[in-house]
């Protein structure tokens, strides 16, 4: 059987309830879900023997500035065994911004996890440390958001006298 | 075939106290390097066999400012680096120069964007702005050179601090010692 | 305007002090000391912050902070067509420019659709592995010379400057050269350049064996880094660690063999792998990938077709400039594609390749139009960078300098 459609499989078999949403693009596959279920079906992927998606490469949002759901988390995780990428992908929106952290999964997913609780200002519930990674702590904005100009705020950031 | 060949041990040099001064600073230039980013990797190129610095009088590169006088900021100046660039420059003793090393530092660079100080004399007085991206090792060393013309050519008493604190020092009366 | 005066900052200092749980000191005040080891430091490479918790000499705490050098990549890509980006690409990973110029071009090529010809794509694996090379010498140089041995370091920059001088020839710039284009490279591969890469690679195994002759049986220098700054296999890929790092923990994983791009399927090659996860292990795997390197170049510069370097798809890959200056169809094909971009069809792609210091990769997403809605760059040094606290809990001040020179990060990448 091919690897991806072994991946459906034991997702729903796992998850009879969760609705997964699978789309495919250059030979890539991306399931999006809701946010709710992220740790479990990461720690299920992770620990599952036969898929084993022991490797968090990447975590990181998209801002899709005028959609209900304003935002996107995206997680690509990687299998060595079976050496097959996987993108998994949440909604969340701006009003309830924050995520469960999947630190607990993937050491990996700490720093990149904050790096986008920098740059965008979604929370993520259960991470160990918070903080800003890039700007520093007393800057008030999240640089990535579509709505903050490319040149920055003036005065946001203060600068030594000559 | 020394100097003492020529003066044969006994003799002395007159010479002005500006020219000697200037002719001992600007031959041990000692740069500082504010190495942050790629041009630092240029600046290192600059120290290496080929393209050797040392023979121009920086033979170190220190990397404590209290005994440099030249400091190369070599790199992207962010706005959350530029306090601890100028406290480095504020540390160095005077008489200090800048060289202002690539388009990053001068104007900001390739760099228009929310975090990246557009160019380094907002909060630093430089004295030598040097382009490319980065500027080859050459470069580097034709501005070190121009830095010397320009030290060559300053007087002692045009550094600030310097000709107050001369007039206030009184030396401190000695014993003398005699060794019978 | 507010003042930025971070020392004092309660938040990083919190995070330090609530690092370890299981070590408690009667009055924490007497015994421990705060060091920073700040942004300006002789011996991190490049803008790293960190600040130690010691108690005496011996590391009980410590907490990176990176930003330095964020210099906004990942906003200014939004901003600027996929053409307009490759400059800024060469300045990630500031020590091998040529990879991240691949690494892009690849990514935007699985983005549109496009397939470089087969002569490109050597030239550009030949690149790849040249930057390698120059990358583990700067790597090896900087290791030695952080642990006391000078002479190391001048020795190996000497040898990169031929690579420099072979990148000049190639595209005219020595170092930050946006050599490659989306179809293709810039120009063709001179058979001038060529001949010098022979020749570089001919000569360049007896320098290694020089450096190794003043290192290998060094007794300071092995009893510096041995048994130092040791991470498992499995705290390894669970800390997303990639490239020498990992292979030296014992997991025999590279992008080159696993996940194959470019035409490295058709190349023999070994991925050599150490078990002990030391910073002598690091060092002797960096060694061993130079001569890996330099015997896939030697392969490539055999098995080089001839053939055009750009690939045949007008609307999409810039024409050259003697036809746009005298026919038609380029001209308008040249504006079309400087003004609007490319246009690459709606969608999202992750692309990733084996860099010099791990995975380097590319997470695009695009809505039709010339200029990226967003990209993320996964940069290995940042992951590597994360492991940094584990590994130097228990040694000393010393030691931690040796620990970053071997996991060699480079900051314009872990800052973006």
């Amino acid at each position: 059987m091919d690897f991806k459609e072994l991946i459906t499989q034991k997702l729903k078999e796992k998850f009879p309830s969760v609705e997964f949403e699978l789309t495919e693009y250059r030979d890539e596959l991306t399931i999006k879900f809701d946010k709710k279920f992220i740790v479990e079906v990461c720690s299920f992927l992770k620990a599952s023997l036969d898929l084993e998606f022991s490797w968090c490469s990447d975590v990181t949002a998209v801002d899709w500035a005028n959609r209900k759901n304003r935002f996107t988390v995206v997680y690509n995780i990687f299998s060595m065994k079976h050496n097959f990428r996987l993108r998994l992908k949440a909604d969340v929106d701006e009003s309830d911004c924050n995520i469960d952290s999947v630190s607990s999964v993937w050491q990996a997913a700490n720093w990149q996890e904050r790096e986008t609780y920098d740059m965008y200002g979604i929370k993520f519930n259960n991470h160990p440390d918070l903080r800003r990674m890039y700007m520093p702590e007393e800057f008030e904005y999240h640089p990535l958001r579509k709505d903050f100009p490319l040149m920055g705020i003036p005065g946001s950031l203060p600068l030594p006298k000559k | 075939m020394g100097l003492e060949a020529y003066l044969k041990d006994t003799g002395f040099i007159t010479t002005q106290v500006n020219a000697i001064i200037a002719w001992a600073r600007k031959n041990s230039v000692w740069p500082m390097p504010m190495g942050i980013s790629c041009c630092a990797i240029e600046m290192m190129a600059v120290g290496d066999p080929k393209y050797d610095i040392a023979r121009f009088g920086s033979e170190v590169m220190r990397f404590t400012p209290r005994q440099c006088d030249l400091m190369i900021v070599a790199g992207t100046v962010t706005y959350k680096m530029a306090p601890v660039v100028r406290k480095i420059y504020d540390q160095m003793p005077d008489p200090k120069w800048v060289i202002a090393m690539g388009a990053c530092t001068s104007s900001g660079g390739m760099y228009r964007s929310y975090s990246v100080v557009q160019g380094i004399d907002q909060f630093l007085p430089v004295d030598i702005y040097l382009a490319g991206c980065p500027p080859r090792p050459d470069n580097l060393i034709h501005a070190l050179m121009k830095i010397q013309e320009k030290i060559g050519k300053t007087k002692a008493s045009q550094f600030p601090n310097l000709a107050s604190d001369v007039k206030s020092i009184t030396l401190p009366d000695l014993n003398v010692i005699q060794n019978n | 305007m507010k003042q930025l005066d971070d020392e004092f900052n309660p938040k990083i200092l919190n995070a330090l002090l609530k690092s370890r749980n299981d070590y408690t000191i009667e009055d924490a005040l007497e015994n421990e000391m705060i060091l920073n080891m700040g942004p300006q430091h002789p011996a991190t490479h490049g803008v790293l912050r960190l600040l130690l918790r010691l108690d005496g000499e011996r590391i009980i705490g410590c907490v990176p902070e990176l930003g330095y050098l964020h210099r906004g990549y990942e906003k200014m890509a939004e901003n600027m067509s996929y053409y307009e980006y490759i400059p800024h690409t060469d300045r990630l990973d500031y020590i091998s420019p040529m990879a991240n110029n691949v690494a892009w071009v690849l990514a935007v090529e699985k983005l549109a659709g496009i397939e470089a010809p087969k002569r490109a794509q050597y030239i550009r694996m030949m690149i790849a592995e040249l930057a390698r090379i120059a990358s583990h010498l700067v790597a090896i140089g900087a290791f030695a010379m952080d642990v006391g041995a000078l002479t190391v370091f001048l020795w190996t920059l000497r040898e990169r400057e031929k690579i420099l001088d072979i990148w000049d020839i190639l595209c005219g710039a020595r170092f930050t050269n946006s050599y490659t284009r989306i179809g293709g490279v810039a120009n063709d591969a001179q058979p001038e350049a060529l001949a010098k890469v022979k020749w570089f690679i001919d000569q360049f195994e007896p320098y290694l064996a020089e450096v190794e002759q003043l290192l290998n049986t060094n007794r300071i220098f092995i009893e510096r880094v041995d048994g130092v700054g040791v991470i498992s296999k499995d705290e390894a890929i669970d800390l997303g660690f990639s490239g020498p790092n990992l292979r030296a923990c014992g997991v025999e994983f590279d992008l080159r063999r696993n996940v194959p791009y470019l035409c490295y399927s058709e190349i023999d090659f070994n991925i050599p792998t150490y078990t002990e996860g030391d910073c002598l292990a690091r060092y002797f795997l960096r060694l061993d990938e130079c001569r890996e390197s330099a015997k896939i170049v030697r392969q490539v510069i055999e098995k080089m077709p001839q053939g055009p370097v750009h690939a045949d798809m007008p609307k999409q890959v810039l024409p050259q400039k003697d036809e746009v200056y005298t026919k038609m169809e380029e001209l308008i094909h040249d504006f079309m594609i400087v003004n609007f971009g490319i246009n690459p069809p709606v969608g999202e792609i992750y692309h990733a390749i084996e860099g010099s210091k791990g995975e380097l990769g590319f997470y695009l997403v695009s809505k039709g139009d010339g200029h990226p809605w967003k990209c993320k760059i996964r940069s290995p040094s940042f992951n590597n960078l994360q492991s940094l606290p584990k590994l130097v809990i228990g040694h000393l001040i010393s030691d931690v300098v040796a620990i970053i020179g071997s996991i060699d990060p480079i900051m314009g990448e872990a800052d973006k």
